[in-house]
């Protein structure tokens, strides 16, 4: 049920592109064409769902503070190294990428071709990097839900750049005015459709509103919503999440 | 300006309107959008910028006959990585509400485009001193759309700059409360970001049409 929960949550509520702006450059590069499209994203769901756990060992094991005290001893629980998150996140990204190109390469030709030119430009991705941040910041708890996070909010990035393709490819048929034309009306549409996906916001939290009606005012809402979040998944790690949308939110 | 040759004036100038970093080479934008919701943290995302991208692209450029071509890539993530993690540690230090409020978007830093992208196009082809007036040429243009973004949502959002009430008190119905004006909360949002962001390109290309595309 977590899984499940978690696994909507971010294609649909966290979508990386359309509540976080994360990969907002190459999901712009790309998106000329549908078929490109679709092989970038698939690259991102692949790339996501091998770094998102590998990052979460990482955190957990060296990044933590006192994580080092788990399996050296205790004479090492006193450090602290989370400031070096950043750097090795990327390393372990960037070589991850390679090592996933190399292995593509020999062993499935035929995806490489249809991968391979997007596979080194995702090590540059801002979804990539941002996946294993919000996971650390989110404080995910186990390394299978890392996973489902991984993917899902793989698939969420897979989808918008699909749509947004779609759309492009329709749109060269439509008047646009001459100054809008290409990435500002690409930008317009991508508003349109982060509101659109806004409305999955009610998604988890649908339906247990009434035990809240002791504070109506509007300048609270958010704040309240933020108690629902925290009541409906009960669990300890969902406060970070709840704040995480809230700022996202504001 | 005797300090500055005609060129590196150009290379300052010109990315703040003609070739600038967002609107017009489509670089960055992924940081840039979630955190203009107010003006404080655009100020203080640029001002980072500012400091990696100056300060890198001079690294790279200082690097670029020693670094092997095959590897470039990972040490240029090393070089901004470092920096980052300079920026993200000194914020933490002074000024900790607002590394709250900025989140992962400063270790984003480290994958916004525009840094990748100045030290391919510029950085490795260049001496130290051009490559840094590109750098800060670039994060100027970088800042400036995200100041303009941030000015807009956190006036027409929330009727403050900077923290300031400006347009009066809302609560207490003052200055242009008074005659009924509300604030548009909806400008809060990330979508309006999106739109924002799509109206300034609108303004700026109709106002050059040599940037215009055909599709």
């Amino acid at each position: 049920m977590e899984h499940i929960e978690l696994f909507f949550k971010s294609i649909f509520i966290d979508n990386m592109v359309f509540a976080t702006f994360l990969g907002m450059c190459s999901y712009l590069a790309v998106s000329k064409k549908v078929s490109t499209a679709v092989g970038l994203g698939a690259a991102v769901i692949f790339v996501l769902v091998v770094t998102v756990p590998l990052n979460w060992l990482l955190d957990q094991y060296i990044l933590q503070p006192g994580a080092l005290g788990k399996w050296l001893g205790e004479d090492y629980a006193s450090y602290d190294l989370s400031f070096l998150s950043f750097i090795m996140f990327i390393a372990t990204i960037a070589t991850m990428v390679q090592l996933v190109e190399i292995i593509v390469e020999k062993f499935a030709p035929a995806l490489y071709n249809s991968l391979g030119i997007f596979l080194p430009l995702i090590a540059v991705n801002c979804a990539i990097l941002g996946g294993s941040l919000f996971m650390q910041s989110r404080e995910i708890p186990t390394i299978g839900l890392a996973t489902t996070y991984g993917l899902g909010s793989g698939i969420g990035w897979f989808l918008a750049i699909l749509a947004i393709a779609a759309i492009r490819e329709k749109i060269r048929y439509s008047n646009v005015p001459p100054a809008l034309r290409g990435l500002g009306i690409t930008f317009i549409i991508t508003g349109l459709m982060a509101i659109g996906f806004m409305s999955f916001g009610g998604m988890l939290t649908g339906g247990d509103e009434e035990s809240k009606n002791e504070t109506p005012e509007v300048v609270e809402k958010i704040e309240l919503e933020k108690e629902e979040i925290i009541k409906d998944t009960g669990a300890e790690h969902s406060q970070s999440i709840a704040d995480n949308t809230i700022k996202v939110v504001e | 300006m005797g300090l500055l040759s005609k060129k590196d004036t150009k290379l300052i100038t010109d990315p703040l309107a003609d070739n600038n970093p967002i609107t017009i080479q489509v670089l960055g934008i992924c940081s840039a959008l979630a955190i203009t919701a107010e003006l404080k943290a655009s100020i203080v995302m640029s001002i980072s910028v500012l400091f990696v991208l100056g300060v890198g692209n001079v690294v790279v450029s200082l690097m670029r006959n020693i670094i092997p071509s095959k590897i470039r890539i990972i040490v240029q993530l090393v070089v901004v990585a470092a920096l980052v993690i300079i920026v993200d540690q000194v914020l933490k230090a002074f000024a900790y509400e607002l590394s709250k409020t900025l989140s992962v978007f400063v270790g984003l830093i480290i994958t916004n485009c525009i840094i990748m992208g100045r030290f391919e196009a510029f950085a490795l082809g260049n001496g130290p001193w051009r490559s840094f007036l590109d750098g800060i040429g670039n994060a100027a243009g970088y800042g400036a759309i995200l100041i303009i973004v941030g000015f807009f949502r956190e006036l027409l959002g929330s009727g403050t700059l900077l923290g300031f009430k400006v347009l009066g008190d809302p609560i207490e119905k003052t200055g242009l409360y008074a005659i009924g004006y509300e604030n548009n909360g909806f400008m809060l949002l990330s979508p309006m970001a999106l739109i924002v962001v799509g109206v300034i390109i609108w303004v700026q290309r109709t106002r050059n049409k040599a940037l215009v595309e055909d599709h």
